[in-house]
């Protein structure tokens, strides 16, 4: 297939890919979901054992060397449970849900670079660490991401239960509007980059630096966002199982649970190697190591990028055994208020940024003295007090009519409705009020000298 | 009679407002735009078996979208008759019934019995029996407050405070252990005195528990008091007026947090308190904010007052004479005919036994008052028009023992 002729200059080729043959097209998907599943029972234990130092414990150390075989073994377990399917839920929807969670969350690995071209072993066949790439990649996870939040609103909506309900309604709002703020952190990476795909985000951080140093901002965004993504603590509000048990996967049993289980650890390594690939020069090797001419050759980078992923979620295991979880309305109130506000900023500033560097115009001092001053400026603005919104003056009270307008109505502020007449019987005046205001603690008299 | 009555007027407005649209009918709370938009609330039972919930209270909230519109605790899972029990116990084994509605302050409760029978015997407890007796109550003190530091982190989504806590509850616990063989329900107490005197050597080794204890609190201090989620969830929430304090007879350290300043081990001092008050090592922890993280605060505060509590007794024991710890009673104890009211600062509030006898060896009546009970009653007001995020910080920052409610 011919692509356009007219090529923007930065723009790196995609010509690497699509030149596969079959079976090593296959070998390839076999391989990652491979990785996937046996990362994730690693991850299950490297959260376990790094939570459990956390908390002056020592974590699953019996079964295989130093416990490494404890999640394969709950695994098994999980799977030979008894599969519940509620009375009141939905059934096919109720089924459907958790492997559209899942799939989504495999696909999305498709496109995601794990090193460079190398030579399959005993044999001559040349490709790439990477299944295959899209000239817009980045865009091909956002969505592929997105169709797994249906999984989630689905299971809750579907097992007819009050709890998964509440737990899906938070998990759909949350996600759509951390995907904003996350595909707006990307919207600078693409600017420095010039491209959508992922293997050319990765040509282009070799050219230069890694993107996480000039595009710091985005790179906070992004981290802060991710973690509202995949509904981890602090942002684990669709399962926050001290208030809604367990979330969307309250009812759920068995494998359609081990199903979520392995979504949510997926989408976890999956946003880790989003933002390795993004801002931490994807499986190029890092500094030290990047003096070695081999480095970047081979298999060696699939460490590397294997590392930085690792990195990533030890930050969001460390997260987790640090902060209570924020509540729903403030968690709403830092994406829409704060994150989705600052990228738009800073994407302005980047572009402005990135129209002056092409243009030639102003040299380098002269734009970190205008960062320096804007930046300067953000943060004495960060000092001035928000504004309190003034108290409502008090409504004038006047009469209440119930039939204002020529309908019942409630009374409004400051109103207040007339007390209801009651009946008191004729001989009811006559009966002494009877004392309820008796200190029950206290013993009376008349109780003292029951005894 | 030709005008109307009044009540039949409001019956028929009533009427008319029901009858608006058929959408509406037979829904307890119309909201929202119409007929077409009507909303139906939700039922959300919290409980009896929910992770918040330390047990089986269970709160039947209805529920606008997440805005909580009523909320109805619902008690007596729990209930055991504890009080008709008592009725046909003798003195020595109402002690072990009693230290268990609270299995968080057992030693307070057992407390409050012995206390109240040897009032009615007029009975003279040994000087060194009373110095052990505080020390322990304060110990029990610090071990109720450390558990709920650490599992009310944990329901605002924070997993790693309770084992701080449940370290420092380890340590304390196994002092406690020694002296008494058991680690929540001591039965330690007896009428008149304790079991038997202290092993050789305690002293020393509690003192170095509370001193572990206190170097290590800050620890739990960090990760949980400067935390600006914990700060959000808590600052401001849930916030408990005096008035409704006194209408529902809330006590203990969520009255304290409002500013309420009752505290019986200075108001109506027991055991030892009136020394250590004079002396100036007890002092009384009150915050006015009443909010969660106020109530949160005084349960911090109160850790160290109670560890400086236990240091001064120690110091105390550790000047006293070798003496009798308990009085040696008849084979078959009987309170003379009478009643009186026994009430301590237990860890969650008053606890309080009134003793009815007609001279035999059981109770005729012996009533218990338990704080938590009034503590959870004042809930519904608390919690009508916050969300649910906002129930589960409140209803953990009430502080209560499922137990000490269902009695």
């Amino acid at each position: 297939m011919n692509y356009p002729s007219v090529h923007l200059a930065a723009e790196p080729s995609l010509d690497a890919f699509g030149t596969d043959n079959g079976w090593v097209i296959a070998l390839k998907a076999l391989l990652v979901f491979v990785f996937l599943v046996v990362f994730t029972l690693f991850n299950i234990w490297f959260e376990r054992r790094v939570v459990a130092r956390m908390q002056h414990r020592i974590g699953p150390n019996v079964n295989g060397p130093f416990g490494l075989l404890q999640s394969l073994a709950d695994g098994v377990k999980l799977a030979l449970k008894e599969d519940i399917i509620p009375k009141s839920a939905d059934k096919v929807v109720y089924v459907v849900a958790p492997a559209l969670s899942v799939i989504p969350a495999f696909i999305a690995w498709a496109v995601i670079p794990l090193g460079p071209v190398v030579t399959i072993p005993f044999t001559d066949i040349r490709t790439p660490l990477q299944l295959t790439d899209l000239p817009v990649g980045v865009l091909y996870i956002l969505a592929v991401t997105s169709i797994g939040v249906y999984g989630i609103v689905l299971a809750g909506w579907s097992s007819g239960s009050t709890y998964a309900l509440l737990g899906s309604l938070r998990s759909s709002a949350q996600v759509i509007s951390y995907e904003v703020a996350m595909g707006l952190s990307f919207v600078t990476v693409f600017m420095y980059a010039g491209t959508m795909s992922m293997s050319g985000i990765v040509e282009a951080q070799a050219q230069n630096v890694w993107f996480i140093l000039p595009l710091l901002p985005s790179f906070v965004i992004y981290a802060i966002s991710m973690v509202g993504e995949t509904n981890r603590a602090p942002f684990d509000l669709a399962e926050a199982e001290g208030e809604l048990v367990g979330g969307f996967h309250t009812e759920y049993s068995s494998l359609k649970f081990a199903l979520f289980f392995l979504a949510e650890y997926i989408n976890l390594v999956t946003v880790s190697a989003l933002a390795a690939t993004l801002f931490l020069g994807g499986w190029r090797a890092p500094y030290p190591l990047s003096l070695w001419d081999g480095a970047n050759e081979g298999y060696w980078p699939v460490l590397w990028f294997v590392g930085k992923c690792l990195a990533f979620i030890f930050f969001f295991i460390w997260l987790r055994g640090t902060l209570p979880r924020m509540r729903y309305d403030q968690f709403m109130k830092l994406g829409w208020k704060v994150l989705i506000p600052v990228s738009l900023v800073w994407i302005f500033g980047v572009s402005i940024v990135r129209v002056i560097q092409n243009e030639g115009g102003v040299d380098q001092q002269t734009l970190l003295i205008i960062a320096g001053v804007i930046v300067a400026l953000l943060l004495a603005s960060a000092f001035i007090p928000e504004k309190k919104p003034a108290d409502e003056p008090a409504e004038p009270a006047g009469d209440f009519d119930a039939f204002a307008g020529g309908y019942p109505v409630p009374p409004m502020p400051g109103q207040r409705l007339p007390d209801p007449v009651v009946t008191v019987p004729a001989d009811a005046s006559q009966d002494q009020p009877r004392s309820d205001a008796r200190d029950l603690d206290a013993p009376t008299n008349e109780e003292q000298s029951r005894g | 009679m030709s005008e109307t009555p009044a009540t039949e007027r409001a019956a028929d407005l009533r009427a008319v407002t029901v009858g608006i649209g058929d959408g509406a009918a037979g829904f307890g709370h119309e909201r929202g735009g119409g007929v077409d938009l009507a909303t139906q609330d939700m039922v959300l039972n919290i409980g009896p078996q929910h992770p918040a919930t330390h047990g089986v209270l269970r709160l039947r909230l209805t529920l606008d979208g997440e805005r909580i519109v009523t909320c109805e605790p619902i008690v007596g899972y729990m209930h055991r008759g504890v009080e008709k029990l008592f009725e046909v116990r003798d003195y020595r084994q109402i002690i072990v019934l009693a230290n268990r509605h609270d299995w968080l302050s057992a030693f307070g409760n057992e407390l409050g019995v012995v206390m109240a029978v040897e009032r009615m015997l007029g009975m003279e407890v040994p000087v060194r029996a009373i110095w052990i007796r505080t020390l322990l109550a304060e110990l029990n003190r610090v071990l109720n407050h450390l558990m709920f530091m650490g599992s009310y982190p944990i329901e605002l989504g924070a997993i790693t405070p309770i084992f701080y806590a449940f370290r420092e509850r380890e340590t304390i616990q196994q002092v406690m252990e020694e002296v008494s063989g058991g680690r929540m329900h001591y039965m330690f107490n007896r009428v008149g005195g304790l079991k038997e005197d202290l092993p050789a050597g305690w002293l020393g080794r509690t003192s170095a528990a509370v001193a572990a204890v206190r170097s290590r609190l800050p620890q739990i201090e960090d990760l949980v008091f400067g935390n600006e989620i914990f700060r959000a969830r808590t600052v401001g929430v849930g916030v408990l007026s005096p008035e409704l304090i006194h209408a529902y007879g809330v006590s203990g350290p969520i009255a304290r947090a409002s500013g309420v300043d009752l505290d019986l081990r200075r108001d109506d001092p027991y055991l030892a308190y009136q020394e250590l008050l004079d002396d100036g090592v007890l002092r009384i922890v009150t915050r006015s904010a009443g909010d969660c993280f106020a109530r949160f605060d005084v349960l911090l505060e109160q850790v160290k007052v109670s560890l400086d509590v236990a240091d001064a007794c120690l110091t105390r024991l550790h000047e006293l004479p070798q003496g009798p710890v308990n009085v040696r009673l008849p084979k078959i104890l009987k309170a003379p005919e009478g009643s009186t009211y026994a009430w301590t600062e237990n860890p969650l509030g008053i606890n309080g036994y009134y003793l009815v006898s007609r001279g035999e060896k059981t109770p005729w009546r012996l009533k218990l008052r338990t704080a938590s009970f009034n503590n959870i009653s004042v809930l519904p007001q608390l919690l009508e028009g916050r969300v649910v995020a906002d129930m589960v910080a409140i209803l953990g920052s009430m502080f209560f023992v499922v137990g000490d409610v269902d009695k």
